[in-house]
């Protein structure tokens, strides 16, 4: 059995783990664009940070990839699939040949097309390691940082150099800070503690246009920088499925199992658009926890198992200057606000069900017992709800799922 | 407040620099006395409300506290010592009876810490236990006078229902009421391990317990609570209680806030009704009314099980047990001055009956000289607090012991003696199911285990040094005993010499 | 595997298992000195309401859900219990999210912490074990 997956990250390591568990014979082969061993990319606003390094940020030891039998081809593209004879195009030249082959490409940085852009001499996208680095050794004491994009990279972006440049500017289309994630009331929070700590906001404007070192914004305002970010969103790379004929939308197109239309050929991860639990209908969820789970399953399906993972849900986990923030779910039916000494907590409930929850600051603790009700959809009446929604606590269940929860066999 | 005439007995020193807030203290203290100043940060105790239970001191994890007699004096004087002049202000105060719990702790001489146990030299060698056959298993019961042989000329070798021991230590009635749920179950579980036996006290038994029944005694008390036949036919054997130890002369009471459903359940009374049990029974008024109840019961129970007659220890004793022991009944049980209670009338239990000792030493001579001390076995209890009591007991004419306050202690009592509060810290004298919870059965039951052993293998090693192998040997051989620092009467109603002599 | 299970039933709340925790996990031999005036945070949580209450920490779960959500790799699975590498913890709250025993928290030094058995202090055996009073708190296999 030979194994391939395009792709060196989360869902890729994933579905090495699954296939092992199941097949340590087959050979396994990985495909990763990057030149750099596997890494967490959530981690690069850390490496600018201080946090981390190049070294903790591998996602898996060297030993990992022995212990397995795995060959990774570094800094290798996958050029095309040719189907009918289950064969992969390396860099245009070289051909492997796969039994089962996992699409997990990830993502690409948008970038829109701004007048002026090709005047900047300083711009950067957010994304890889590559681009990280290549920022880090243009940050300076002085520099004037200007970001557009309000969203999840834009703030870790912000979060990463803020205490090593002058100033750090965010400008964003949409009127709140991380507009996809957030309701008004938490994103209002963030925003302000942001700004607390330093940043600059320009929100519900965008660059008309720039100069080398100037930005002029819609609403007339004009910032000065010398350094441009520019993290407005990410495209899922589909161009490999979609020119080998598998059906893609905004990602490559699969089922709870992550099969696409090919039997052999299968996606997971940021690139893929699968079940989303509480809709029922396809999404891109671009999360790692996410990745990993679907790469998971589709490894145990490559191996000849049968899974699917039927509880995708959009997830965010980040801390932003010392606030952390979750949200889980689905924000539609019924809106719980609970107040908080020190933070934010909304819950939605439809149906009798848990969809989906936004916790900011304290409220964060032990969220992990939202997400498993969202997840496993549990009865609301079955148990305290306004225990439960005042504190996450196991003693909101009834007694007798208390002993299975904690009493039985793991 | 107005005037407080009664200072608090004790102090509670807490060593701050150990001390780590971790609050123990003020969570598991049901008096209240611990809690948390936010403002210090540190912790502040009320020695007002603190009964010496120890419980904080033994949660503490740093060891951070001790609890000390307070120092605060009145003006010295032998005669008007300080309990003295409380207990007046206190009924002064109240104008009620004073209660207290758990045996005197007045200070009467105690007699088993004025005899000496014989051991081997030169002649009838000393017997290794780890290495020779010995045992502590002792029968209790009626045991024939004379030899009979059947038909064939054999020995007829059965005998009337005997309760088997397989150590001579029984525990004793503490009613459930008394105790809680948790302890039964404690006593129960261990009882059954160790091939003993425990007693229902008044409070009847409950259903969850049925399953030790054969390693149960149920009593019968003047309350008659909780008795019905499946009751009666549920133990091992039957006891009734004519008295007990602590408060002869007078029955129990257990108050309605006691009484919740459980208890109402298995005393077979209504929920929140006060339980006094009466002084007499009043079905007995004679030594022929308590052999008729005698052989009642054994009709009731198809004459399977021993019937046993519990008695307090008083001055006419041997008197008494000569009656009962040719009224029926199996075994006597005899309850000294000293036993334990949940709740009595402090000057009954400081004042009335008489020493175990003595009480069976004279009921074991006037038994014997009556001819009639094989028609019933003894089993005596009333603070026997050690192995070598037990010995020392047995030497005396008991066939067996029941313990009851050491039974307690082992499973945590500290001996604060306030347990007519309910407020019990260990989870033993309390119905409050908070105070309750903090009684383990597999941590007490293990622990009575434990206890027993340890008792059995110390009494083993007695009983080898002396020579004896079995505890038939030993009892009633006043021979192995000597009394030191008593004098002459003394030594005469216990029938032992002096030492030396 | 032997894991930790709280009997609801016996549990005190008297949150000694807290603080043996705590003090076991302080690398202090001193059990003053590890806790006094210090901040606490105990990597097994007592859930206390009313009478009821009971101790929650790791499951140890076969299919633990913090290890793979955890953004860094930073936690693992060793012989099945699972271990956080605090050098590659940066606070990202992914487990938090994750996990559905609310098992994972903050440590005092800013980094994940979790209960790991004790296998990665100097103790042996579960410190909670020993320190629960009334036998609430047992390690055993079911």
């Amino acid at each position: 059995m030979h194994y391939v997956m395009i792709g060196n990250s989360i869902a890729s390591t994933a579905c090495i783990e699954a296939i092992r568990s199941i097949d340590r014979k087959g050979s396994i082969t990985v495909i990763g664009e990057e030149d750099h061993p596997c890494y967490s990319r959530p981690l690069i606003s850390y490496l600018l940070q201080g946090k981390t390094d190049e070294n903790r940020m591998k996602y898996r030891t060297a030993a990992f990839y022995e212990e397995n039998k795995v060959t990774v081809l570094q800094g290798t593209r996958a050029t095309s699939i040719d189907r009918e004879g289950k064969t992969v195009c390396l860099d245009g030249e070289t051909t492997l040949s796969y039994d089962k082959l996992l699409l997990a490409t990830g993502s690409s940085p948008f970038v829109p097309p701004i007048k002026g852009l090709g005047e900047v001499k300083n711009w950067f996208t957010f994304l890889t390691l590559d681009e990280a680095k290549r920022l880090q050794t243009h940050l300076k004491k002085e520099s004037r940082v200007l970001i557009l994009g309000a969203g999840l990279i834009g703030l870790k972006c912000a979060e990463g150099i803020l205490d090593k440049v002058q100033s750090v500017s965010v400008v964003d289309l949409a009127p709140r800070v991380l507009m996809s994630v957030l309701d008004e009331a938490s994103s209002i929070q963030v925003r302000d503690h942001l700004q607390e700590q330093g940043l600059r906001f320009y929100l519900g404007d965008s660059i008309q246009e720039c100069t080398a070192n100037e930005a002029l914004l819609q609403s007339g305002i004009v910032i000065g920088f010398d350094l441009l970010v520019i993290a407005v969103g990410v495209k899922p790379n589909i161009q490999l499925a979609s020119e080998a004929g598998l059906a893609v939308n905004r990602g490559i197109l699969v089922d709870q199992g992550g099969r696409t239309g090919d039997p052999d050929i299968f996606a997971a991860g940021d690139c893929s658009e699968g079940p989303e639990m509480i809709s029922g209908q396809r999404a891109v969820l671009a999360l790692l926890p996410n990745a990993y789970l679907q790469g998971e399953t589709a490894g145990k399906n490559m191996a000849g198992d049968e899974a699917g993972f039927d509880k995708a849900v959009a997830m965010n986990a980040l801390s932003l200057m010392g606030l952390h923030l979750i949200t889980v779910g689905r924000y539609e039916g019924e809106s719980h606000v609970i107040p908080c000494k020190d933070g934010y907590k909304r819950l939605f409930v439809k149906d009798n069900h848990l969809v989906g929850c936004i916790l900011v600051g304290e409220a964060s603790k032990r969220a992990g017992i939202y997400t498993a009700m969202i997840r496993n959809k549990v009865e609301l009446d079955s148990l305290d709800f306004d225990l439960i929604c005042e504190e996450p606590l196991l003693m909101a269940f009834a007694k007798n799922v208390r002993q299975q929860q904690l009493g039985g066999p793991v | 407040m107005g005037i407080n005439y009664l200072y608090p007995p004790f102090e509670i020193i807490r060593n701050q620099d150990r001390c780590i807030a971790c609050r123990v203290c003020e969570r598991q203290c049901a008096n209240l006395v611990h809690h948390y100043d936010e403002e210090s940060g540190r912790m502040k105790a009320d020695e007002s409300l603190c009964v010496n239970c120890h419980r904080c001191v033994s949660l503490c994890p740093t060891r951070a506290l001790k609890i000390v007699k307070t120092d605060h004096t009145f003006k010295e004087n032998a005669n008007w010592k300080t309990e003295v002049i409380e207990d007046i202000y206190r009924q002064a105060q109240s104008g009620g009876v004073l209660l207290a719990s758990m045996g005197t702790p007045k200070d009467y001489p105690v007699y088993w810490d004025k005899m000496l146990i014989n051991a081997s030299q030169v002649t009838n060698p000393s017997i290794d236990p780890l290495r020779e056959p010995m045992e502590t298993r002792t029968y209790l019961g009626k045991k024939s006078s004379k030899i009979s042989r059947d038909a064939d000329g054999r020995i007829i070798t059965s005998t009337s229902g005997q309760l088997k021991l397989d150590i001579p230590i029984m525990f004793s009635a503490m009613s459930y009421g008394s105790i809680s749920y948790n302890a039964h179950k404690s006593l129960a579980m261990a009882a059954s391990e160790l091939g003993t036996f425990y007693n229902t006290g008044e409070g009847g038994l409950h259903k969850d317990f049925y399953q030790y029944g054969k390693n149960t005694i149920v009593q019968v008390a003047s309350g008659r609570f909780g008795v019905h036949p499946e009751y009666l036919n549920a133990g091992a054997a039957i006891e009734i209680k004519m008295g007990q130890g602590a408060k002869p002369g007078i029955g129990g009471h257990l108050p309605g806030s006691k009484i919740g459903e459980d208890i109402s359940a298995t005393r077979m009374i209504p929920l929140h009704a006060d339980a006094i049990s009466p002084a007499p029974h009043h079905d007995i008024y004679s030594i022929e009314d308590l052999r008729q109840l005698v052989y009642a019961l054994k009709e009731a129970t198809r004459y399977t099980k021993p019937v046993i007659v519990k008695v307090a220890a008083v001055h006419n004793i041997s008197a008494i047990a000569s009656g009962i022991a040719r009224s029926g009944a199996d075994i006597i049980a005899i309850d000294g001055f000293r036993g334990g209670t949940g709740a009595a009338p402090a000057r009954i239990r400081d004042n009335v009956g008489i020493p175990i000792e003595l009480a069976l030493a004279s009921v074991d001579q006037r038994l014997r000289q009556e001819g009639i001390r094989g028609n019933v076995s003894l089993v005596v209890g009333g603070s026997i607090r050690s192995s070598s009591d037990v010995v020392k007991a047995i030497a005396l004419g008991a066939d067996a012991v029941y313990i009851a306050t050491s039974a307690l202690v082992a499973l945590g009592c500290h001996l604060c003696r306030t347990c007519h509060s309910d407020k019990c810290n260990w989870g033993i004298a309390t119905q409050n199911p908070e105070l309750v919870k903090r009684l383990n059965p597999e941590v007490g039951s293990r622990r009575l285990v434990n206890l027993l052993t340890a008792w059995d293998h110390e009494i083993k090693e007695m009983m080898g040094g002396m020579g004896i192998n079995s505890i038939e040997a030993l009892r009633g051989n006043r021979l192995m005993l000597r009394g030191i620092g008593l004098h002459e009467t003394e030594l005469k109603i216990l029938g032992i010499a002096h030492a030396g002599q | 595997m032997k894991r930790i299970y709280v009997n609801e039933m016996w549990c005190l709340g008297c949150h000694l298992c807290e603080y043996y925790c705590a003090y076991a996990n302080s690398g202090v031999q001193d059990m003053v000195k590890a806790l006094k005036d210090k901040q606490i945070k105990s990597r097994i949580t007592v859930e206390q309401r009313g009478t009821i209450s009971f101790a929650v920490n790791c499951r140890h779960c076969t299919e633990p859900l913090c290890v793979k959500s955890c953004i860094g790799g930073a936690i693992t699975s060793k012989d099945g219990v699972i271990v956080i590498d605090q050098s590659r913890c940066v606070l990202c709250y992914s487990c938090i999210m994750a996990c559905p025993y609310g098992a994972l928290m903050p440590a005092v030094e800013g980094v994940m912490q979790k209960c790991e058995l004790c296998t990665t202090n100097s103790q042996g055996q579960p410190a909670c074990i020993q320190g629960c009073p009334n036998k609430a708190i047992v390690f055993e296999e079911r």
